[in-house]
């Protein structure tokens, strides 16, 4: 019988911080509906990553700037005279139908070919494309198959004919707004969460490093810290989008992690300094767990709720800051969509009278960071050691 | 207190190289040779090797690096790649507007917000306070872009109670024409967060020994309120106010966007939309300084308000 389950038989082993903290988290009515609230929306990224919804949110399926199903159709869709209506220019200039543009000189060339072919055969000719295995000259058009794609692809647009309201609306290409929101809150979210995780390694390392070892470890690493305090932290982010000069997922997620570590690591910091020389660390020491092992082993577990609390914090800040930076053109690229690039393309909108995008960008981001704020206020409280 | 000053100041010493570093490492090293930007924007080629020949870009990186130095150490970074016009001349005549709109916002902002969180503190717990600080966190999570584009269309497109955009000559005519509009919308963005900051700072004073004594003596709630718990409450929110003071040299980035103020937040966007390395790196550095100072500056007017700090 090994040590642990003899202690196990005589004591009944008291409930460690995480289960006490997950029976406060569930107590709390709050912060029970905002994490279900965080689920829905992490779950809807999920799904929205995977291609499960909003994966056609790039159809044009309805009219430019088609208006929410409540508020009906706009009085200048009813006119007949949809000439005069500059919302249904889109349809006009784009009918749906591809024509080969060649189609003509095709047909004409295979009637006289054909023609040839029948009309002036005589037998020993006939008797040379007989030895040739062929009966006929077939006029073959080499871009057939392309051509043949091109209209089932157009097909799809032609037989779903574009609507005039959507229930919530539609953007100037036509786009449905609710599929636009929800590939928007894929990107938004993906983004947040990664560079939060980004940040959050970087602080938690160099804090845990700083605060275990002390010495000049700790002072090049306050160094390093005063550097990035130093400047603005907007100006900073925008002073690397400009030197790195694309665009991408990846690059805003770097931008966003590399420069927002500061505070996790003065936290961590802190806590490591506090628990260097706890009994524990030495008993650790004692027994010979290296200093790796006492970082990550020992002290980690017992400090790791700073850091996840400081993850929940830094997503919700980073979702905010990657809105800014989408909206100001230095985020996500063109081709993705974004809560921020939505408000982008809305700020024109609403000067024409079309709110509904900015409208369901806003209530759906507001949506997410009141949950996700709640929740890690929720959080924070259920884990302080100090309320039992 | 001599002493601290010159402590400090010679501990700036390696903050700025660090910093100096840091620029010289984002913008020589990732960014690269600056040719293939400059190409799109200069015809001229040998002005494009003139400005490579500035930077020593055909030299070795510690010579770079020293003229880098040499740069921020005489505060000529030489002019803008989009506009000719000299860096510094540009920070000289962008701070004016970016201050006349953020120096209002701040103050408005805090007073408001200090007042509203010492009423709610004082009310703390009740119906009020609650739905004040639900609202709160509802209103926090509204992006800023929100609170702009609505409020600069509703407010001046369609009420045309402000102008919708503009600058004038005048300090007069900007901050009571121009700024008007911006300056309340700063104050709307800000006044959540900070109303839910000063208010826990407030809490962590009500619930001390102190105030109880004061009640005890029988002080009017007035008296204690004010004399007692917002005096030591004033020590973390100066401190707050402090760091938001650099912020004051960059400006407010999204508000002169929207209503086109030629401030430094501009500026920088305006640069780094144009690849404007010089102006980015002479705001970022001059940026820098100005926070180390303001540090500084925070730890002796935190002195000065609590005595009981001791500097060191």
């Amino acid at each position: 019988m090994t040590t642990s389950t003899l202690h196990a038989s005589t004591h009944r082993s008291s409930p460690g911080l995480w289960t006490l903290a997950w029976r406060r988290l569930i107590g709390d009515r709050v912060a029970v509906i905002s994490m279900t609230v965080v689920a829905a929306f992490l779950l809807l990224t999920l799904a929205s990553g995977l291609g499960l919804v909003a994966a056609n949110w790039n159809d044009e399926v309805a009219i430019g700037y088609a208006r929410p199903a409540f508020l009906g159709q706009s009085e200048k869709n009813k006119a007949p005279d949809a000439a005069a209506n500059p919302q249904a220019k889109p349809t006009e200039l784009y009918p749906g139908t591809v024509k080969d543009p060649l189609a003509a000189e095709m047909a004409e060339l295979r009637a006289a070919l054909d023609g040839k072919v029948g009309a002036g055969a005589t037998a020993s000719t006939t008797a040379v494309l007989a030895s040739l295995g062929m009966d006929d000259i077939k006029v073959v058009d080499p871009l057939e198959k392309e051509l043949a794609e091109i209209l089932a692809n157009t097909q799809v647009v032609v037989e779903a004919a574009r609507v005039d309201t959507l229930f919530f609306g539609a953007d100037k290409w036509g786009h449905d707004i609710i599929k636009k929101v929800i590939k928007g809150s894929e990107t938004s979210i993906m983004v947040g969460l990664a560079a939060a995780l980004v940040a959050t390694l970087i602080g938690t390392l160099f804090g845990a490093i700083s605060g275990y070892y002390g010495g000049w470890l700790d002072d090049f690493f306050n160094w390093f810290y005063s550097i990035f305090t130093a400047i603005p932290y907007l100006l900073l982010i925008l002073a690397i989008a400009a030197v790195l000069n694309q665009k991408g997922v990846m690059t805003i997620v770097l931008i966003l992690g590399l420069t927002g570590w500061t505070g996790i690591y003065r936290l961590v910091r802190a806590e490591y300094m506090k628990h260097r020389t706890r009994e524990y660390v030495q008993a650790a020491d004692a027994i010979g767990a290296s200093n790796f092992r006492r970082m990550f082993v020992h002290i980690f577990p017992n400090i790791s709720h700073v850091s996840l609390v400081q993850l929940s914090v830094h997503a919700v800040g980073f979702i905010k800051s990657e809105v800014i930076l989408s909206f100001l053109g230095f985020g996500v690229p063109v081709d993705k969509v974004s809560w921020g690039s939505m408000l982008g393309e809305a700020q024109n909108e609403l000067i024409l009278g079309y709110w509904w995008q900015l409208a369901a960008a806003t209530i759906a981001m507001a949506i997410l960071v009141t949950a996700f704020s709640m929740l890690t206020d929720a959080l924070r409280d259920a884990l302080d050691p100090k309320i039992k | 207190m001599t002493a601290f000053i010159i402590r400090r100041l010679w501990q700036m010493i390696p903050t700025l190289l660090g910093v100096i570093l840091l620029v010289f490492f984002l913008f020589n090293f990732v960014g690269g040779d600056p040719a293939y930007l400059l190409a799109g924007k200069i015809s001229n080629k040998e002005q494009i090797e003139n400005i490579r020949n500035q930077l020593g870009i055909n030299q070795p990186y510690y010579v770079q690096l020293w003229i880098f130095i040499k740069q921020v150490l005489t505060g000529d970074f030489g002019v803008s790649w989009s506009t000719n016009e000299a860096v510094s001349s540009i920070i000289a005549t962008r701070i004016g507007p970016s201050l006349t709109v953020l120096v209002p916002i701040l103050i408005i902002e805090t007073l408001l917000s200090v007042v509203i969180a010492l009423g709610v503190a004082y009310v703390r717990g009740s119906l009020t306070d609650r739905s004040i600080m639900i609202g709160c966190t509802v209103a926090m999570s509204v992006s800023l872009l929100v609170y702009i584009i609505v409020g600069q269309y509703v407010l001046a497109y369609q009420l045309g109670w402000f102008p919708v955009q503009g600058w004038g000559e005048s300090l007069g005519q900007n901050l009571f024409k121009y700024s008007i509009l911006p300056i309340l919308l700063g104050v709307a963005v800000g006044i959540a967060p900070n109303t839910r900051l000063y208010r826990t700072f407030i809490l962590d004073e009500i619930n001390q020994d102190y105030v109880r004594t004061a009640r005890a003596k029988g002080l009017s709630d007035n008296s204690v309120m004010l004399k007692h718990v917002l005096r030591n409450a004033l020590i973390p929110i100066i401190t707050n106010l402090m760091i938001y003071l650099p912020g004051l040299l960059i400006g407010h980035f999204l508000i002169e966007r929207f209503f086109s103020i030629p401030g430094i937040g501009r500026e920088v966007i305006l640069a780094v939309e144009r690849s404007d390395f010089p102006v980015i790196k002479a705001i970022t550095i001059y940026v820098a300084i100005a926070t180390m100072f303001t540090n500084l500056l925070a730890d002796l007017l935190y002195k000065a308000v609590d005595p009981r700090v001791q500097l060191q």
